[in-house]
């Protein structure tokens, strides 16, 4: 008793102080200098882009007048929820299956050796010419959509889960085996959680390629979605209506970003905490 | 019981460098007997096999020649019947210090109840029940290798295998850790041995030390200290330790003009 907490005293001492910082300077919170970024941006974007032909360019007033106008004939929402829908379905798609798939080659040799070669293949795989082929095969519908989104997200996210599962430190594994710990739970219980920074910098990357897959998509199939708002307002000349799509796709993108970020933090706390933030 | 016993093991590791493959003897030929309940401490000059020794002890890594032995039977990968405390404590990032105590309970089996009760008992052993759900981080280096070897104890095993579990450490905790290592020590009556490059710790913890060069077993010697040691502080001052102390010393560093 008296030995132990005299001990643990030491030890105590020997923990980095409270995390109480003393905040002599406080910097701009980050919305602030993100807030005056795109200010400026749209504010320089208004002056120079009024000179502009409407045709060859548009200016933000512009399109928010145009944003209103689809908003009101409902086009702007129909468009939306036609998009998200094969949207969602393949990228949660490429998530369900990227992540075992990455973690499976990622720590086992023979399937490394069997597989890994399709999905760095398949990474660099130029999809916009193979959807005349994806066409054939499953039709001009939702499943095409599917299919185009999954196929373009599905290897950013394998392809990370793998990189992560090299980098899991070697130590860790070999305390599951110190402790008999099987194959599968080693892998779901060390591997997984110590691949997590890596799985959702996948995730994320993934995001803009599932979005970009999607207007190719809806711009190769049945013309649907937002696809379809962007290539008829294009073929009639209406340049405003055509960023309208554009910015909101961008705007879901960000959205879609912060919520993984928000996710991340959920699900793995204490790597914000191990890595930190302590950046210039 | 727990007697480990070493017959005539020998590691072979080969390795790639530049192109070509070189072979290291990282143990040749090494012949050795812990006894029950008692402490040994490998000692010898980085590179000799030490961390080698205890791996293929605890079947991390299998020997190319000869074997390892557990009260008469072979070592063939790991078991229950032998903790490892490793150097850095490697706690898993994502678990509290509870919860990775309960991580190798879990491995032996333990559910519900019986697997909480025993993760705080072997936490509460080691002086951190108040701790009990920090984070690895937010532990300082020698509480991370208490859960470390809570860990390693709380499944019970007859044998604790420890790489330099102080070596990390600041002196003060060190030796904090040392006598707490000798108090477990005579609660428990575990086999333990331990792989250090400190003399004193080596002298101040053994009942013998055995002192490695080259991946060979190169002298064994036993400390003439009586148990328990009492008050390590104390036992500095003996003769006793300063004369062990100079002995292995002496066998560290003999004919190393020759070598060089
Ligand atoms: N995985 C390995 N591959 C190749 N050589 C190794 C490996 N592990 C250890 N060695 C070599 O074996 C020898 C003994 O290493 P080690 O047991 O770690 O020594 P010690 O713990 O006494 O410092 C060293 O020469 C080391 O370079
Ligand atoms: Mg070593």
């Amino acid at each position: 008793m008296r030995k132990e907490n005299m001990m643990a005293e030491i030890a105590d001492k020997n923990i980095a102080a409270p995390e109480v910082e003393t905040a002599e300077r406080r910097p701009l919170p980050r919305w602030v200098i993100t807030t005056v970024s795109v200010g400026c941006l749209v504010g320089f974007w208004e002056i120079f882009g009024r000179d502009i032909n409407p045709v060859f360019g548009s200016y933000p007033s512009a399109i928010a007048v145009a944003f209103w106008e689809l908003l009101k004939a409902g086009t702007l929402w129909k468009a939306l929820l036609e998009s998200l829908q094969p949207f969602v379905v393949g990228y949660l798609l490429a998530i369900v299956i990227g992540i075992p798939l990455g973690l499976v080659i990622g720590r086992f040799r023979t399937a490394e050796a069997a597989l890994g070669i399709y999905v760095t293949a398949g990474y660099a795989m130029p999809l916009v010419a193979l959807v005349p082929l994806l066409i054939l095969w499953l039709g001009l519908g939702f499943k095409v959509k599917v299919s185009v989104i999954f196929l373009m997200a599905l290897f950013p996210i394998c392809i990370n889960t793998w990189l992560g599962v090299i980098a899991v430190p070697k130590t860790l594994i070999e305390v599951g085996k110190s402790f008999v710990a099987p194959n599968h739970v080693i892998l779901r219980r060390i591997v997984l959680p110590a691949t997590l920074p890596y799985i959702m910098a996948g995730v994320r990357l993934a995001v803009g390629r599932a979005v970009v897959a999607m207007v190719i998509a809806e711009f190769f199939t049945t013309i649907s979605g937002l696809g379809a708002v962007i290539i008829n307002s294009a073929n009639n000349f209406d340049t405003a209506t055509m960023f309208v799509p554009i910015i909101l796709l961008m705007l879901m993108a960000i959205g879609l970003n912060s919520l993984i970020g928000y996710v991340e933090r959920k699900v793995a706390p204490w790597q914000a905490e191990i890595a930190g933030r302590e950046r210039e | 019981m727990g007697e480990v016993t070493f017959h005539d093991v020998s590691k072979r590791f080969a390795l790639r460098v530049d192109g070509q493959v070189h072979h290291v003897q990282a143990l040749d030929r090494i012949n050795f007997t812990v006894r029950d309940g008692e402490i040994v401490a490998l000692i010898g000059p980085s590179g000799c096999g030490k961390t080698t020794a205890l791996r293929v002890a605890m079947g991390l890594d299998a020997s190319t020649g000869g074997r390892v032995t557990v009260d008469g039977r072979e070592v063939h990968g790991c078991g229950h019947d032998r903790g490892m405390v490793f150097q850095h404590a490697e706690l898993l990032p994502w678990l509290s210090a509870l919860q990775n105590v309960m991580f190798g309970l879990e491995m032996k089996g333990l559910r519900g109840g019986e697997l909480r009760d025993t993760a705080e008992k072997y936490l509460a052993l080691v002086g951190l029940s108040d701790s009990q759900n920090r984070r690895p981080h937010q532990l300082s280096g020698g509480m991370k290798q208490r859960v470390g070897i809570a860990r390693a104890l709380a499944i019970d095993p007859k044998v604790l295998l420890m790489d330099e579990p102080f070596g990390a450490l600041d002196a003060q905790t060190r030796e904090a850790l040392q006598a707490e290592l000798l108090d477990i020590h005579a609660r428990t009556g575990k086999t333990i041995i331990f792989v250090t490059h400190d003399l004193d710790e080596a002298v101040l913890i053994a009942d013998r030390i055995v002192v490695m060069r080259g991946g060979k077993v190169h002298d064994i010697m036993t400390v003439p200290l009586p148990r328990p040691r009492g008050d390590l502080v104390d036992v500095r001052g003996t003769h006793e330790f300063a004369e062990t102390r100079y002995k292995v010393w002496r066998d560290l560093h003999e004919d190393e003009s020759v070598v060089h």
